[in-house]
């Protein structure tokens, strides 16, 4: 049924810490391995070998660039789907093959009974679903179903691959819907949000944002110029220092 | 949006033939189009036959094909399901309309009551599934050119339109004439006109949805800017979502639709208006082959000027 259920159980999802993540991509490789044998298999990828290799990936980890000039900083950006709460990529499927589990809000689908029409995809704002181009029916994140039950794997295992792989502990999993969780005091003691809230879909997975910028001594970042060239033509130095320096600013115009 | 040409052809041919079934079951009901075998074969097959080559093409985009029957079934939220559920209920009056109209009755008769009820069973049948065409693509939050209530009107008003155009040709191509029709024709093509330039009108002045700040809660430390992207080719959700087209080719293409799906279709059919019988059947004709080329570029551009906002996670700006 692609009609929402009223409430779910729990809300099982990913808090990422986006202060901790290295954009090292273990969790990137860890999920296209897991999930191209599990429940998804295959994930295929095309032309992977040629000159414009390309392939259905549940987990993106994106750099960004954020501030400016001396003051901006680099933050990687994991994203999958987010299992919201309410999202369209569900009611739009003209199948039923995309569902929401009412026992813990896990958002999946169905590969047996997708068309294929890629409706979903486009009713996805976080660009979290992506088409298998072989198959013909549309991947996404499945939060590992087929590990965080699976009695036949180690205690430990029974998390997400990509929470497993992460070497510096970004990324958590949970139940967000129990206050006393683990990932759920973490969201309260960091501040954690949801991404693009004002679309309403309520997402599960929540975001950590970074903690302010340190210099090495451990303190606050000093206000430094927003055009720091302009600064540095401006020290005092040799004639020659000074010639370089209005040649450059010259010649770079 | 990727414009997909099997999505294009299918809300192109299948409107038309909504509009060409339409404008047929009118005539019908108010007594205007009189019964004959060779034109009532011709009208209901056309209608019929673009109506059926629309949604055989509209699976053409699917991934698996061969499942396109669930698509039935989740009416209850989905404008897609609720789409074909029309489109095949549709079928049912149209259906019987079109062997009652052919097959019984002496040339020239009346419609019997019963063909009225079926004419009018056809008429909301086809603007209901055009309406839910048009709201497939209204009902995506994640696309201001498409979130819009206006949308599925244009669906319904393009489709009679186009249907006009056609069924103005099938009459002079048969030597029928219907009083004041192609005034009907010229109006559809005038206010479709109206309703285009106000969709653009809107779409230019609408503010974006969302901003790269917005978008990865990180607009209280700054700007952001894409720094590394997340994989080396463009991967599904680039190539799907993120079709681009300069601003200097939609303006070009605009003026296209301005010209070739309302203007030169609109004197085509003036002419048929003041013009005698060759000039009328070169004006309907005229009007018909500019429409067809035009209705694809308005089609073509409703998908390519689209912007989804996950761009905003792949280095636009806004979106």
């Amino acid at each position: 049924m692609t009609t929402l259920p009223e409430t779910t159980q729990k809300k099982l999802g990913l808090v990422i810490d986006l202060d901790t993540c290295v954009g090292c991509q273990a969790c990137v490789t860890s999920c296209k391995e897991w999930n191209t044998g599990g429940y998804s298999a295959p994930l295929t990828d095309q032309d992977p070998y040629g000159a414009d290799p390309h392939g259905t990936w549940l987990n993106r980890v994106h750099a960004y660039e954020v501030g400016d000039g001396a003051k901006s900083q680099a933050v990687h950006f994991p994203r999958s789907c987010l299992h919201c709460e309410e999202p369209d990529c569900v009611t739009v499927c003209p199948t039923g093959a995309s569902y929401k589990r009412e026992e813990d809000g896990i958002v999946l689908v169905n590969p047996d009974t997708c068309i294929g029409c890629k409706l979903c995809s486009w009713a996805c704002p976080y660009g979290a679903r992506e088409y298998d181009y072989k198959v013909g029916v549309m991947r996404k994140c499945t939060l590992c179903v087929d590990r965080i039950y699976n009695d036949n794997l180690p205690e430990e295992d029974r998390v997400p691959a990509c929470v497993r792989a992460c070497p510096t502990g970004a990324r958590h999993f949970g139940d967000v819907a129990d206050p006393q969780s683990d990932v759920s005091k973490l969201v309260a003691d960091r501040e954690g949000y949801d991404l693009m809230a004002d679309f309403g879909y309520k997402p599960q997975n929540k975001y950590l944002p970074p903690r302010p910028k340190r210099n090495g001594s451990g303190v606050q970042a000093i206000e430094t110029s927003d055009e720091p060239t302009t600064k540095a033509h401006q020290t005092p130095g040799s004639a020659l220092e000074k010639l370089f320096s209005w040649a450059d600013q010259k010649l770079s115009r | 949006m990727h414009p997909a040409y099997s999505v294009i052809f299918f809300t192109t041919a299948s409107g038309a033939g909504y509009g060409v079934l339409s404008l047929t079951a009118i005539g019908i009901i108010s007594g205007l189009v009189k019964r004959d075998m060779t034109f009532g074969l011709v009208a209901f097959g056309i209608a019929l036959g673009l109506i059926t080559a629309g949604l055989l093409s509209s699976t053409a985009h699917l991934g698996r094909p061969e499942r396109a029957w669930r698509a039935f079934s989740q009416w209850r939220s989905s404008w897609l399901s609720r789409e074909g559920v029309m489109a095949v209920a549709t079928y049912v009056p149209a259906g019987l309309l079109a062997i009652l109209w052919i097959f019984t009755g002496a040339p020239g008769s009346a419609a019997t009551s019963f063909e009225v009820v079926l004419a009018l069973l056809a008429v909301i049948g086809s603007i209901i599934t055009l309406y839910c065409t048009g709201m497939i693509y209204a009902s995506l939050r994640t696309i201001r050119h498409w979130n819009l209530s206006i949308v599925p009107i244009n669906y319904v008003v393009f489709g009679l339109m186009t249907g006009a155009v056609l069924f103005g040709f099938l009459l002079h191509l048969f030597g029928e004439s219907i009083e004041g029709f192609f005034w009907i024709t010229a109006l559809l093509l005038a206010g479709g006109l109206a309703m285009k330039t106000l969709y653009w009108m809107h779409v230019d002045a609408a503010k974006p949805i969302s901003t790269a700040e917005n978008a990865t809660g990180l607009g209280h430390i700054g700007k952001v800017r894409p720094f590394e992207a997340a994989h080396s080719t463009k991967n599904f959700v680039m190539r799907e979502m993120g079709y681009e087209i300069a601003r200097k080719h939609v303006m070009r293409l605009r003026n296209l639709t301005y010209l070739l799906a309302f203007g030169l279709p609109l004197l085509g059919t003036l002419a048929t208006i003041v013009g005698g019988t060759v000039m009328s059947l070169f004006g309907s004709f005229f009007a018909l082959a500019t429409i067809a080329v035009g209705i694809f570029i308005e089609r073509w551009l409703f998908f390519a000027e689209a912007e989804h906002v996950v761009n905003v996670y792949y280095g636009a700006e806004a979106a």
